[in-house]
């Protein structure tokens, strides 16, 4: 049925919610009762003043009589038709179970969004689990525990008469799962947030083993800067790359802070910051070096020199997160699913031009930072041959002149825990939003 | 009429909370902690139905399923399996392993109590 002949289903179902009676609305707008329940039964059409005045009686605006639901309830439940295999008869009917129903069906489509949002959760932490034995026993304690804890207080809070020999068995038994629980919770929890913190038990993900080898170092390799060790050696000692994956990235990116090292050398660059202060493009021109190698010689340079904590950035041409070096007040995604206004995705889209941006990361702090980002390819293409880009951010604590509030590009970390609703580049719902 | 049932739970008060409940309903519960020798166990008490769970000290109970799936007088016996892991892979993985009922935990008293009556009439039937 379509949705501008339901205009009558929806004034009952708002009659019914107005707790009206046929008759009295049909007397409130000077229509008979039996003209009243032909037009909610949608054998008339209704338009021009009585359409407004029924529309007044029950408190609410013409077009939520003849619009009904919005365009997007209807394609949600659409969507949740057809992923629930709804038999096409039913799932063609969704525009009138809107009109009719309109609480029903923003109950069901809110249900279809949280269990999307639910299973993307369980995706990510079921794809933890697979890979991480550690977490799957941990989940398994828990789970365990919270089964024998949901089986007991079942059978003491169902079973009508209940010896006193078994009930005290029980309240023993719900004493000691408790506690088990509460002990796994916690252990659970500091896992998780070792985890998050990207401690020294980097979990077995290449990439995430030899970030972890860069922080634990704070992003400075002294002895490569003296030659003291070469890259082999350092890798030999680093425990925590526990696969040939982890130290074979670990040997391209040591390479290449070898490299930055090698062509701006800690005495010369200190001195060229001193005078030319944090310019990145005097200071590749100094240093016959590209921009991007001097963004990332600002990051690594160790404590106390440069005058500023610097964060960096790096990603490939898909937008996947090759290396992260985290600035307090600017969250940086683990998992690579970034906000995609973040100045080093703009500068991704502006291949070698230089990007320079003050911008405020929605959260807690809002702190200001001042990002600066370059493309730049990969390798040199062969002729006929497209270029394929890396992007590089610098993020530096805003200093100087304050921008006007306008000039402060607001960005978030991650879609799925940014608050900012009214975003036009949102890939998906907050989980913030959605209280989860 | 026979309603004997085995649990092989390694989580004591899972056990209990179970064997009360079934205890109650008229069914003999015997247990069992160790997934080494839990086929054996099986084999040698020969239960109307058998409560497996997944993850067991010794064997598995994935591993221990498919063992009676190869010993002939057992083939058939109804098994209610319980498992934290309730992955569409790790309930594929039970299927094909033979199980006649996959259970998530935590599970209600009264899921468990409905399988185990199920189970054992479509096995009393057939």
């Amino acid at each position: 049925m379509a949705r501008d002949t339901l205009t009558g289903s929806r004034i009952r179902e708002r009659r019914s919610i107005a707790g009206l009676r046929q008759a009295d609305l049909a007397r409130q707008v000077g229509i008979s009762a039996s003209y009243l329940n032909l037009i909610e039964h949608n054998r008339r059409r209704i338009g021009g003043k009585l359409l407004v005045d029924i529309a007044q009686v029950l408190g609410v605006e013409p077009s939520m009589l003849t619009e009904g639901a919005e365009a997007a309830l209807i394609a949600t439940l659409r969507e949740a038709a057809a992923g629930a295999g709804a038999p096409s008869h039913e799932a063609d009917r969704v525009d009138e179970f809107a009109g009719r129903f309109p609480a029903w069906a923003e109950v069901l489509a809110w249900a279809h969004r949280r269990v999307g949002s639910l299973e993307r959760t369980v995706e990510t932490l079921s794809d933890r689990l697979t890979h991480d034995p550690h977490l799957a026993a941990s989940l398994h304690e828990v789970l365990s525990t919270a089964a024998a804890i949901h089986s007991t207080a079942s059978i003491l809070a169902e079973t009508g008469e209940l010896e006193a020999e078994w009930r005290d068995r029980f309240h023993k038994n719900l004493n000691q799962d408790s506690q088990r629980l509460a002990e796994s919770s916690k252990a659970l929890v500091t896992y998780l947030d070792q985890s998050q913190e990207g401690g020294d038990d980097p979990r077995g993900v290449p990439q995430e083993e030899v970030e972890a080898l860069f922080a634990s170092r704070g992003h400075h390799f002294e002895e490569l800067e003296t030659g003291a060790m070469d890259i082999e050696g350092l890798i030999a000692g680093a425990p925590g790359l526990t696969s040939a994956a982890a130290r074979q990235v670990a040997e391209v990116t040591l390479g290449i802070y070898a490299r930055d090292a090698q062509a701006m050398p800690l005495t010369e660059f200190r001195a060229a910051l001193v005078q030319s202060g944090l310019d990145p493009v005097a200071l590749a021109a100094q240093f016959e070096t590209d921009l991007p190698s001097v963004l990332r010689r600002i990051a690594t340079l160790p404590e106390g020199v440069g005058g500023a904590e610097a964060g960096l950035v790096v990603c490939d041409a898909s937008g996947s997160i090759l290396y992260r070096k985290a600035i307090p007040g600017f969250a940086l995604p683990r998992q690579g699913d970034s906000c995609p206004l973040w100045p080093l995705f703009t500068a991704l889209n502006r291949p070698l031009v230089p990007i320079r941006r003050r911008v405020s990361q929605l959260g807690r702090t809002a702190a200001e930072f001042d990002c600066m980002a370059v493309a730049t390819p990969q390798f040199m293409p062969d002729f006929d041959h497209d270029p394929v880009y890396r992007a590089f951010m610098l993020i530096l604590p805003a200093s100087g002149p304050e921008e006007s509030r306008q000039d402060v590009q607001p960005v978030g970390s991650s879609c799925r825990v940014c608050p900012r609703g009214t975003c036009g580049a949102r890939r998906e719902p907050s989980i913030l939003s959605e209280g989860f | 009429m026979s309603r004997h049932v085995l649990l092989v739970e390694d989580e004591p008060n899972i056990t209990e909370a179970i064997r009360f409940l079934l205890m109650r309903d008229g069914w003999t519960v015997d247990a069992h902690s160790d997934g080494a020798d839990a086929v054996d166990i099986i084999r040698a008490a020969r239960p109307d139905l058998v409560i497996l769970d997944v993850m067991l000290p010794g064997k598995s109970g994935m591993e221990i399923l498919r063992d009676l799936r190869e010993i002939e007088e057992l083939r058939a016996m109804p098994v209610l399996m319980l498992t934290a892991r309730g992955q569409s892979r790790d309930r594929d993985m039970a299927e094909k392993a033979g199980v006649s009922r996959f259970m998530t935990k935590p599970f209600s008293n009264a899921e468990v109590l409905t399988a185990v009556r199920d189970l054992h009439a479509q096995a009393t039937q057939s």
